[in-house]
């Protein structure tokens, strides 16, 4: 069902983890639909993104997706990573199965998030930038229960 | 070949090679057709029959209260329209659950387009249902009752003689879908009080396409398929023959088996389920622990989604199935563990493993030593996990 890439970065997903006290933080999607990405940015004085990590709660796509989107902003300016679509995403992973689409929509989003979080922190403003949409912590909070 | 543990018998099984050796001659050399005057092609009439024999006995029923249909679907789908159209007069309403397979469930919001009402019943935290919240829902004008004997994914067992008790003393039709149930544990259809039972010969090591409704006799049910004179002029269409004969030697394997098979079963799920709930942090069980398939184990974990832990088991040659909603093609997760009362991200992170005869320990052991490494690996990479790590710092 998914292309060899898509396995790949599944597998052997690149840049997993956190960043201590990154430029930009964005974390998207919902836990009541299964799947959360979190994005963490490290951005230098020149506006190039030094390093990227991410935390993915979902599917194979999921995953796949967050890992190939923080490997195409990697090393860019954030103007350059603001063109990195979730289209790029997608071909880049030799595509998703259509019920998977949204995977690289969300990744797109965790990015954006994550750039939206660096501008308020450093009130800046990017162009073509907006607010993200989602939040996983909007109305759910202390939801977690233990067993 | 590679390595391979299939532990997804809740979806289907492996055909048994003495059921195929008793199918194969019904391709071949017995082709004839069962409806045929000539000698070659009617003995396959007394083979289908001898089959109906078969399962009657493993039911306590008699050869005539079997139906061959084309599967557990086609017997759900049938039971519920044909009876609906059949009892109408008397009453418009009928009784399930939330937890039902989707044949019955989707039957049943097809009949509620039709005119009928349905009344879904809730299930406790074990997937039980209550008795007393049946009889409440009991109108004088419900025709029919309809409960599963087992749970396809949470493996609980129902009630159902006490359900088939409060049918019978009230007058409504009982119906059960023991898809998962038959050839796993003993039914006796006076006993619960069952009118109509549909079953599925693949879920237990016979062939696919085919299966069968029980039909109480005197029990008003219509045609489901119509054209010629087969099976009482209810089902029409030329028998599955070699189905047929398959269904059959499954059935009568089944019975034959099902003491050892499932002590065995039962045995090795438990060491599972305690391995698991022992070993691996933030899981649980989802079903009832004891009032359960001697061959289903459904566990949720915490903090990660359930097609990941799939895809990463079958790397390990792991067969296993998940209630999340990316392997349902849908945004929600398994209905069933939502009327547990599971919240969405428990409900995402659940696996269904369902053992087979030739499961063995070994084959456990395997599977709990992989799954602690999958888990732990994937909760590494969870926000979810991440947020519930700091909080707990925090809370110290």
């Amino acid at each position: 069902m998914y292309s060899e890439k898509v396995m790949d970065h599944f597998e052997h997903p690149r840049n997993v983890g956190e960043i201590e006290n990154a430029s930009g933080v964005g974390t998207v999607g919902n836990a009541k639909c299964g799947d959360i990405m979190r994005i963490y940015l490290d951005i230098d004085e020149n506006e190039m993104i030094r390093d990227v990590k991410f935390k993915t709660f979902g599917c194979g796509a999921a995953v796949a997706t967050s890992s190939m989107a923080t490997e195409l902003v990697k090393g860019k300016s954030i103007r350059e990573a603001m063109q990195v679509t979730n289209k790029a995403v997608m071909e880049a992973l030799d595509g998703l199965p259509p019920v998977k689409v949204h995977c690289s929509l969300l990744a797109e989003e965790a990015i954006h998030a994550a750039l939206w979080d660096y501008a308020e922190k450093h009130g800046i403003k990017i162009e073509g930038l907006e607010k993200p949409k989602s939040d996983i912590h909007e109305g759910e909070e202390e939801e977690e229960e233990e067993y | 070949m590679e390595k391979l543990i299939y532990l997804d018998n809740a979806a289907t099984t492996k055909t048994a090679p003495e059921v195929l050796e008793a199918m194969l001659p019904y391709f071949t050399e017995n082709y004839g057709n069962p409806s045929s005057v000539y000698g070659f092609a009617s003995k396959n009439k007394n083979a289908v029959n001898r089959q109906r024999e078969i399962i009657a006995d493993a039911l306590g029923a008699k050869p005539e209260e079997i139906y061959f249909t084309a599967g557990g679907s086609e017997a759900d789908n049938w039971a519920l329209k044909a009876a609906a159209e059949a009892y109408e007069e008397k009453g418009r309403h009928i009784i399930t659950t939330k937890i039902e397979h989707h044949a019955i469930l989707h039957t049943g919001e097809y009949l509620e387009k039709r005119g009928f009402q349905v009344t879904y019943l809730n299930v406790d935290e074990d997937g039980m249902v209550s008795l007393k919240e049946l009889k409440e829902a009991i109108r004088p004008d419900t025709i029919l009752i309809s409960v599963m004997f087992a749970n396809n994914e949470i493996g609980t067992l129902e009630p159902i003689k006490e359900i088939g008790e409060i049918a019978h003393e009230r007058g409504i039709l009982f119906h059960t879908d023991a898809v998962q149930a038959f050839g796993q544990v003993p039914i006796n259809v006076d006993e619960c009080c069952i009118d109509m039972l549909s079953a599925s010969g693949h879920k237990l090591n016979g062939p696919k396409g085919i299966g069968f409704l029980y039909i109480r006799k005197g029990v008003k049910i219509r045609s489901f398929i119509h054209g010629g004179a087969q099976e009482r002029k209810r089902r029409a269409g030329t028998e599955n023959v070699p189905g047929i004969i398959g269904l059959g030697a499954a059935a009568a394997r089944a019975v034959r088996t099902m003491k050892e098979r499932t002590a065995k079963e039962e045995e090795l799920r438990d060491y599972l389920i305690n391995r698991v709930l022992e070993e691996i942090p933030y899981c649980r069980l989802n079903g009832h622990r004891t009032k359960r398939l001697p061959n289903n184990a459904n566990f949720s974990f915490q903090f990660i989604e359930g097609e990941s832990l799939l895809i990463k088991l079958d790397r390990k040659g792991i067969c296993g199935s998940s209630g999340s909603a990316c392997t349902s093609g849908s945004l929600d997760p398994s209905h069933v563990l939502l009327a547990i009362g599971l919240p969405h991200e428990t409900a995402h992170g659940s696996l269904r493993l369902t053992l087979g005869e030739d499961t063995e320990r070994e084959d456990i052991d395997y599977v709990v030593d992989s799954l602690k490494e999958i888990v732990a690996g994937l909760r590494a990479m969870s926000p979810l996990y991440e947020d519930f790590i700091k909080k707990n710092q925090k809370g110290v």
